[in-house]
């Protein structure tokens, strides 16, 4: 199993706009990882980078602990997964499967013996004799896995690997894939733009965006403090509320829109250079005000919009000129249009500089529940 | 209520006669322009050539005497006739398997993403747009015996000069060279358009399992193509029996008959000779070659085709 090395890599098409800037990241052997972003990110130039796909405009890529810059894709050890598959068409399922041992001019005995093992592996052993063009989306996509890991390649490269699929059948092979990383113990760069797959399952995920790394983490460690304004939109559904600050530096506190106000320990005010700042809190963290409650965090909204999904509920208002969401566990019997008294957990926020995007305050009371074993 | 479900019966299978009669007028409308241009031109004269084979005419075409499958016999025996097959047949057998083998290799290059390679793609097709009366008038000058370049070629090398179209052992590879030459416009254009067809992704997945170009081309470029192929086959093919023009330009069926392919031979035997009955036998004889080869060709080629 090999880690893949990028240090200051760029890459440039038409030798003007950077696509990719300056990415320094090193991917564990072994590892799970994930890069996630928007579209036209430049998530796929990366991969192909590292495929060998597409030439690297500067910077070094190193694949074992070796420069791997100008090595020819098929020495470079790996297998690639990618986002319309790229099955043969008019080869049955089998030669798909094992055309990369064909290629090494493997024994065919050897090669269907591998086969039926993989096929066994992923239940596509009666659609051996098939065309893909008889297969359905979720059984092409196990195709272009067993094409992948047939060659026991130490590195798997996929490229949006499910974003063909229905919901449910996405779901589904999000745990296959899982779990066969597990098993082989190879290293797997996964590229999505969905963010529950990001965060489900990924070792560490990295976000990109616009060619350049915003983030790189624990998945959760992402989603509780996230490194920038940009990151804390794109993960979590719905996203982080944000809006902007004022710091009272006599008073020791953040006026939100003059409404709010939030204390700040003076030591972190410290900290604080630019007088404006962004304040964000995740959708879970805005509550329904308590008689007791602190006055200076609670404010009254009308709500626009509402979802019960069963287990919580999403409810959707404007406050400031702005969408805000706010997401409680169970099901709540509201009306659109009633006004409520919110307000916010002043220990759940995320505090950044206005202008330098940078994360100054985390959230203090991140929930985590640990459960000992063997008491459940 | 036994009644009324009658009744109902009724006047169901009342509107769907009559929706079946306005489907089949409309149907019978939107193909009526087609059916008359397939009838004038197409129909009509099968018809009318088929009927004059078995009879025989005046100067002027008309039938006279019926007279069975007397033209048929006497084609099948004539000598003549059976120069003009055999030089048919090896006309076919020089000119396609060549030209679309050309066509193949000029499109494999001109696939190839390099700079400037749309000039290689307009030169390669260009043939295309040239008429075959041009294009032969020009190969006329190129194995023109003493001015021809292509005389002039050897003899620079200090080879003998060789009479192209006056020599009977190499009229018909001039006259093949030519309609190779022609051909490769349109094989190349058709080849290449189902080459830029061929999902880019699959190459790259090849590559990254470590395929080499020969690999490629053998495993993913050629069964892709074929759909293509074949079509190209069998236009080809049919073309080659139906050669015409560059005959009559070039070689006007000479020397000694050597290039007398089919077509030629039942224009001269109809409006050189007036004999329209066994020009109308020869012709049903073609078409019933053409016919054979191509359902041939449909039943043994097309299992190796595969259609996306
Ligand atoms: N061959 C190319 N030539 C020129 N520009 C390209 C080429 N391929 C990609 N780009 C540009 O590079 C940028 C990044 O593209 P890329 O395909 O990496 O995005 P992505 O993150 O994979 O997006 P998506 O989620 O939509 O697949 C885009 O702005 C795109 O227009
Ligand atoms: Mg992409």
């Amino acid at each position: 199993m090999y880690s893949v090395e990028l240090i200051n890599v760029d890459k440039t098409y038409d030798n003007k706009q950077l696509v990719v800037k300056d990415v320094n990241i090193t991917i564990q052997s072994g590892e799970f990882f994930v890069l996630v972003g928007p579209s036209g990110c430049g998530k796929s130039t990366l991969l192909r980078m590292i495929a060998g796909l597409e030439g690297i405009s500067a910077g070094t890529l190193r694949i074992d602990g070796k420069k791997a810059n100008h090595l020819p894709p098929s020495k470079r050890e790996l297998s690639m997964v990618f986002q319309n598959y790229a099955l043969y068409p008019h080869m049955t399922v089998e030669d798909n499967i094992t055309f990369g041992l064909d290629v090494k001019k493997i024994r065919k005995k050897e090669q269907r013996k591998k086969c039926n093992d993989i096929a066994e592996m992923l239940g596509l052993t009666e659609y051996l004799k098939r065309k893909p063009r008889h297969l359905s989306g979720g059984q092409r996509q196990r195709v272009a896995l067993a094409r992948a890991i047939i060659t026991n390649s130490p590195i798997c490269l996929m490229d949006e690997p499910l974003s063909n699929l229905d919901a449910k059948l996405r779901a589904h092979m999000r745990a296959e894939i899982r779990e066969l990383q597990r098993k082989l113990g190879i290293t797997l760069i996964y590229v999505t733009h969905d963010q529950v797959e990001a965060m489900t399952m990924g070792d560490r995920i990295m976000v990109l965006n616009e060619g350049e790394i915003q983030q790189v983490g624990k998945p959760i460690d992402v989603y509780n403090s996230p490194a920038n304004p940009f990151v804390a939109k794109f993960i979590g559904s719905p996203p982080m509320n944000l809006t902007t600050g004022l710091v009272n530096r006599e008073k020791h506190h953040i006026t939100l829109q003059d409404q709010l106000s939030i204390p700040i320990d003076p030591m972190v005010l410290n900290n604080i250079e630019n007088n404006k700042v962004i304040v964000g809190i995740r959708p879970e963290n805005i509550e329904i005000s308590s008689a007791n409650s602190q006055a200076n965090l609670s404010f009254e909204v009308k709500i626009d919009h509402l979802e019960i999904l069963g287990t919580e509920t999403l409810i959707k208002f404007k406050w400031n000129n702005s969408d805000w969401y706010a997401k409680w566990h169970g099901q709540w019997n509201i009306d659109v249009g009633q006004s409520l008294q919110l307000q916010l957990d002043k220990d759940s926020l995320c505090i950044y500089d206005e202008h330098t995007e940078k994360l100054i305050v985390k959230p203090s009371n991140i929930q985590k529940q640990n459960v000992r074993e063997g008491i459940i | 209520m036994k009644n009324a479900t009658a009744f109902q019966e009724k006047t169901l299978t009342q509107i769907d006669t009559k929706w079946r009669f306005v489907h089949w007028r409309s149907a019978i409308l939107y193909l009526l322009p087609s059916m008359i241009l397939f009838s004038v031109f197409l129909f009509y004269p099968l018809g009318k050539t088929l009927y004059l084979s078995f009879f025989l005419t005046d100067q002027q075409g008309v039938a006279n005497v019926f007279v069975g499958w007397e033209n048929y016999q006497y084609i099948l025996q004539a000598e003549s006739f059976h120069k003009s097959i055999k030089a048919t047949l090896l006309f076919v057998l020089y000119t396609v398997p060549t030209g679309i083998l050309i066509s193949l290799f000029l499109a494999l290059l001109a696939n190839e993403k390099l700079k400037g390679v749309g000039f290689f793609r307009t030169i390669y097709s260009s043939t295309m747009g040239v008429s075959v009366a041009a294009s032969a008038v020009v190969w006329l000058f190129i194995f023109h015996p003493s001015m021809g370049i292509l005389n002039q070629l050897i003899a620079s090398v200090g080879g003998t000069s060789i009479d192209w179209l006056l020599h009977p052992d190499w009229a018909l590879v001039s006259v093949a060279v030519t309609t190779i030459w022609m051909n490769i416009g349109f094989s190349f254009l058709i080849i290449l358009g189902g080459l830029q067809n061929v999902d880019e992704h699959l190459y790259e997945s090849a590559k990254i399992s470590g395929a080499g170009y020969f690999y490629q081309l053998r495993r993913i470029t050629i069964p892709m193509l074929s759909p293509t192929l074949f079509f190209v086959v069998t236009v080809s093919l049919i073309n080659a029996f139906q050669t015409f023009g560059q005959v009559d330009i070039l070689t006007q069926g000479g020397p000694s008959e050597s290039t007398n392919l089919i077509v030629y031979s039942i224009y001269r035997e109809a409006f050189v000779n007036y004999q329209f009955g066994t020009a109308s036998a020869q012709s049903i004889f073609l078409f019933l070659c053409i016919l054979i080869v191509t359902i041939l060709q449909f039943k043994f080629g097309e299992r190796k085709v595969h259609y996306q």
